[in-house]
């Protein structure tokens, strides 16, 4: 059959004459039919007042576009910051009372003093954690940005920023597949499927890490906190609110950047052709938005992060209590970990709580707290305030807030997120390299910024 | 023809062959997911940009007593198969031979959706027009004549609004009526100038030689005169006997 | 004239597309095909892309994608 088939297409090219003569016949054809079909049955008066070009005419223009960017980013994170305060202060404080609880319960039953550590101070600790630090934020965050997303604005961003990823070498509709790395990478990745060109679309995959998903934000916010606080500017959102806006303009900066290396070196080639539709805006459903996005994506994503939470809270708990030679086997490995640590202006039970974090970033902050809690004498942690003060007891400053804020925005994706990434490109050496990339760009940004403090005598 | 499995959605991963099978196709942010939401209940997600959707969905929903399984394609411009989606949605809808096909297309920009249909409707003549987003129109006083449009078709027009879930009933009688056979659209097919014709002629009757006389066989014929290898690839992997490929390899 | 070229506001009529290939059946699926009346919108607050009214849609298109329409000012 095929033999046959193509003996007719080879006929077929001989019947029609030149390249591109027959389909540019067929379809003039149809556009023309669809043309005069409509003109008959369409009937449209034209409206008083076109609020589309009105809107377009601020969010896209020369002197208000950038602007307006930045400050709908840094109001959405206003929002964000100040919204999840008292929510998660009160979370913490109703989940650390059921820690209590529990303990009671357990000892009632003169339960072991392994099975409660296990159980409590492991397991359900590492649960609280993530759930009080992560939901709040996310319970904003989620619907916002889907209503940002319904409203018709995301395209927008895309028409604002394609100049600089042309310059990038990289592809327009990447500034969408960043937003979707917003809510999570790994649906990031998958996004990419609308950037049609292999080279471009591999430049998204590979840098869409840089964009902190929602399990990394509440990290940003909450170590944004400590800085500020080690800083001695305690208690202002504003001030939280640009860091981390900074963080998220560097992020996309960083980027555009290695889109270019990229584009200049292993994806070598020229841009492709570009077209995107800018839908009209439509206001959106704000309660059926915002139901949704709490139950379907918020929840979603917070189960995910729980699942991994349970175990890893178990697992962390048994490194820091099973001793080996006077110290627990947490602390053998941050020693390891603790030259290349303390050179990042990090420590060896931060980069340990990193690596060990690799399934889901929500864990990484529980972890941290779980090796030094293993260390010291036991703590309350009800919050934030209890937080930044076991940090700062067990050595930190300013620059270790900062450096982990910045490792936290650089350094390798998710495990979910690098299984996408090897669904999507069918390789492990792209998908090795999406790890790569980032992790050796954060290694050098902390780096230097430790160093550099130290040298300025700052820290 | 020979070689042709019984049931080519197998090939798309569908393997239940007692319900019929309904796609969604249409240009990008037609409403296509809002509409499939609707329909079957499912709650995948919608955006207000073109590209939202690129993993196909699949979900079923009952009407009169008739259970019916419907497939939510990416959103395309045309089904010429100049990228992977519309690949995967030409591929769908010839090869997979859905019982109907739903065009979404957008009541406020019905010139340019009209493209995509027609080329539909040179493929498989079980297309139901679904023009949506018809509260937009309204609120941008845009009227379209209906019944004019359908007579012109030749198919079933059918004006709903995904959101507010207007029409949606009468979309739902008009899929149970195609796809029970009750409906029988006949839609008009485009002429072409006379050397696009003439060719078309010339190698129609081989082509019905081998895929057999369908309606189909004059949009073969046209995809080969374009010289769209594609399509020659199509027939080799959907309509040969080798195994299947596997739902992934498809919308991979 | 290029479409590149068209200031915004104004409105041309697509002469002839001037690549081949996959760009110039891209530009035929959006709708450009010879004799279609086509107006630039807006600018790009980078100055690239532009956006143009196609068919009753807004659609960017890069300058140098645009550059490959040939079009006629329209008064
Ligand atoms: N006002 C109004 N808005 C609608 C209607 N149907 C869909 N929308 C909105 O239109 C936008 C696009 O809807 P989707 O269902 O995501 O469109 P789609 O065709 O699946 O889009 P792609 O997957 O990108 O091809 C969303 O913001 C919907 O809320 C409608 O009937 N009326
Ligand atoms: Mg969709």
């Amino acid at each position: 059959m095929s033999v046959d088939l193509g003996r007719i297409l080879q006929r077929a090219q001989d019947l029609s004459c030149g390249e591109d003569a027959v389909r540019d016949k067929v379809v003039a054809r149809i556009y023309q039919e669809a043309e005069s079909l409509a003109s008959e049955v369409v009937m449209a008066e034209k409206p008083a007042r076109d609020w589309d070009t009105l809107i377009d005419d601020v969010l896209t223009s020369k002197r208000f576009g950038y602007p307006s960017m930045l400050a709908l980013l840094a109001f959405v994170l206003w929002l964000t910051i100040s919204g999840a305060n008292l929510p998660s202060q009160l979370l913490a404080r109703l989940l650390f009372a059921g820690e209590e609880g529990l303990s009671r319960l357990f000892l009632s039953f003169g339960a072991p003093d392994w099975l409660h550590g296990l159980l409590v101070l492991g397991v359900y600790r590492c649960l609280a954690w993530v759930v009080s630090v992560m939901l709040p934020p996310m319970a904003i965050f989620f619907p916002l940005f889907t209503l940002l997303e319904d409203l018709g604005y995301l395209p927008r961003v895309a028409f604002n920023l394609d100049g600089f990823f042309q310059k990038a070498g990289a592809h327009g509709k990447q500034a969408l597949t960043m937003s979707m790395g917003f809510g999570c990478n790994a649906a990031g990745v998958i996004a990419c499927r609308i950037i049609e060109s292999p080279r471009e679309r591999l430049i998204a995959i590979l840098t869409n890490n840089f964009v902190p998903c929602n399990g990394r934000f509440p990290t940003l916010i909450a170590m944004s906190n400590i800085f500020l606080g080690a800083m001695a500017l305690n208690g202002s959102s504003f001030l939280a609110v640009l860091l981390v806006a900074g963080l998220v303009v560097g992020g996309i900066a960083i980027t555009l950047v290695v889109s270019r290396l990229l584009s200049a070196t292993l994806l070598k080639g020229i841009p492709s052709h570009f077209a995107l539709e800018l839908p009209p805006y439509r206001p959106p459903q704000v309660l059926q938005v915002i139901l949704r996005s709490v139950f379907d994506r918020t929840l979603f994503v917070l189960w995910r992060a729980v699942k991994v939470a349970a175990p890893a809270g178990a697992v962390a708990w048994g490194l820091a209590n099973i001793h080996v030679d006077g110290l627990s086997l947490l602390g053998h490995t941050a020693q390891v970990l603790e030259p290349l640590g303390a050179a990042m202006g990090l420590d060896g039970v931060i980069l340990l709580a990193f690596i060990l974090g690799l399934p889901a970033n929500e864990i990484v902050i529980p972890i941290i707290l779980m090796g030094y809690l293993s260390a010291g004498a036991m703590l309350e942690l009800e919050g934030l305030p209890a937080l930044r003060e076991l940090l700062l007891a067990n050595g930190w400053t300013w620059v270790t807030a900062l450096n982990m804020m910045l490792f936290s925005l650089l350094h390798f994706p998710c495990g979910t997120t690098l299984l996408t990434i090897r669904k999507e490109t069918q390789s492990w050496k792209w998908t090795l390299l999406a790890a790569l990339i980032p992790t050796l760009i954060g290694t050098a940004v902390c780096i230097l910024v430790a160093q550099g403090a130290r040298l300025v005598g700052l820290a | 023809m020979k070689g042709q499995p019984v049931q080519p959605l197998l090939r798309f991963g569908i393997e239940k062959a007692d319900s019929p099978v309904v796609a969604l196709a249409g240009n990008p942010n037609t409403g296509k997911t809002t509409i499939f939401n609707a329909l079957t209940g499912l709650n995948q997600h919608t955006g207000n940009w073109p590209g939202k959707t690129v993993v196909q969905a699949r979900g079923k929903y009952c009407y009169g007593g008739q259970e019916v399984v419907l497939v939510d394609l990416p959103g395309t411009y045309s089904l010429l198969a100049n990228s992977v989606e519309e690949q995967i949605a030409r591929d769908f809808i010839y090869f997979g031979r859905p019982a109907a096909t739903i065009v979404v297309a957008d009541a406020t920009c019905l010139e340019r959706n009209l493209n995509l249909l027609l080329q539909v409707v040179e493929i498989t003549p079980f297309v139901i027009l679904c023009i949506n987003l018809i509260d937009e129109a309204r609120r941008k006083l845009i009227k379209i004549d209906f019944a004019r449009l359908q007579e012109r078709l030749g198919i079933p027009v059918v004006p709903v609004s995904g959101r507010t879930g207007e029409g949606l009933e009468l979309l739902k009688k008009t899929v149970l009526e195609m796809v029970t056979g009750q409906l029988r659209p006949s839609p008009k097919q485009i002429i072409y100038d006379g050397e696009v014709e003439g060719a078309l002629h010339q190698i129609l009757p081989e082509i019905k030689g081998i895929v057999g006389d369908d309606a189909t066989s004059r949009w073969l014929a046209l995809r080969l005169l374009e010289g769209d290898e594609t399509v020659v690839q199509g027939i080799q992997h959907y309509l040969t006997t080798d195994p299947p490929p596997r739902l992934e390899e498809v919308l991979a | 004239m290029l479409l590149s070229q068209l200031p915004v506001g104004k409105t041309g009529e697509v002469v002839a597309i001037t690549c081949s290939g996959l760009m110039r059946r891209r530009l035929l699926d959006l709708g450009l095909v010879p004799g279609t009346k086509i107006q630039t919108l807006r600018q790009s607050p980078g100055g690239d892309p532009l956006a143009f009214n196609i068919r009753g849609a807004v659609i960017a298109l890069r300058l140098d994608t645009a550059s490959q329409v040939k079009i006629r000012l329209v008064k």
